[in-house]
């Protein structure tokens, strides 16, 4: 279990940090996708089987396609010629490394995060978790569901509308 | 016996993730990589938020609110990335760069 732990934790964030240097875009959106892949892996480690699927599904395949597709499209080249401004990097560093900095004070100060998991039931008593997000989203969050369907639809018709040839 | 994961473990790496991604944001130039850094910056908060519901187990399961709260966030980050990509390729139309450092017009 550590050991998973740790692989997949590296996996994300070698992932991430390719993002971040990689010039070519189509190299950074395939970090992204190892990152992600790495994500999923410890949503499946903290028993969200049903979220690690999703974010493979979604992140993965369908919002890195959509990326991948842009990049295509549009045709972007390697940033080439002068490298990232030493301003950008010194600002980035120190807010990162400020932030990292912050969250181990916060951790190391707080015991809400000194604890080890709790034992899940298994057998009988164990029900699948998309079984149980089912019955939340459609008694419990019904309302929820219904504005994240409109959103759904506006965003398609804001889509199409955005990617007309002209707006009148 | 090895020492057994915590939860501040996971809110290390999901910390850790975070700042990767904003430092992205704020180190990148091209518009298509600044979207995905923002990507992962939302990814890294939907790792805490599972984590937080596997360390509140309840009933014998995990929390399954946090379960459903990453559904919706899944769900409006799918949204918000066909939008945000519409408006980079209307911006591409217009302006023909993806450069942030040149689209500098509402500049003070």
């Amino acid at each position: 279990m550590p050991f998973f732990f740790y692989f997949f934790s590296a996996l994300a964030l070698i992932g991430g940090i390719g993002v971040v240097v990689y010039r070519n875009p189509v190299t950074a959106a395939f970090s992204m996708i190892v990152s992600f892949l790495g994500l999923a892996a410890l949503f499946i480690l903290l028993n969200a089987y049903l979220v690690g699927i999703l974010q493979i599904l979604v992140y993965a395949g369908a919002i890195m396609v959509l990326f991948l597709f842009i990049i295509m499209l549009l045709d972007v080249r390697e940033e080439t010629g002068k490298s990232f401004p030493f301003t950008a990097i010194a600002g980035a560093g120190t807010i990162g490394v400020g932030f990292i900095a912050l969250l181990i004070v916060v951790l190391t100060k707080s015991d809400i995060g000194a604890i080890s998991a709790p034992v899940l039931a298994v057998g009988d008593a164990a029900t699948s978790d998309v079984h149980q997000i089912g019955i939340k989203l459609f008694s419990e969050y019904w309302f929820p569901i219904q504005i994240v369907g409109i959103l759904l639809l506006v965003a398609t018709v804001g889509v199409v509308v955005l990617s007309k040839k002209e707006l009148k | 016996m090895e020492t057994a994961i915590t939860l501040n473990h996971y809110l290390y790496v999901s910390g850790v993730l975070f700042a990767i991604g904003l430092a992205g944001v704020l180190v990148r130039r091209n518009l298509i990589v600044i979207f995905m850094c923002l990507e992962l910056m939302l990814s890294a908060a939907s790792l805490t938020l599972v984590a937080f519901s596997r360390y509140h187990a309840a009933e014998g399961g995990p929390d399954y609110d946090g379960h459903v709260f990453l559904f919706f966030i899944i769900t409006v980050a799918a949204a918000e990335v066909a939008v945000g990509l519409a408006i980079i390729v209307a911006l591409f139309r217009s302006r023909e760069t993806t450069d942030v450092t040149e689209i500098d017009s509402m500049k003070f």
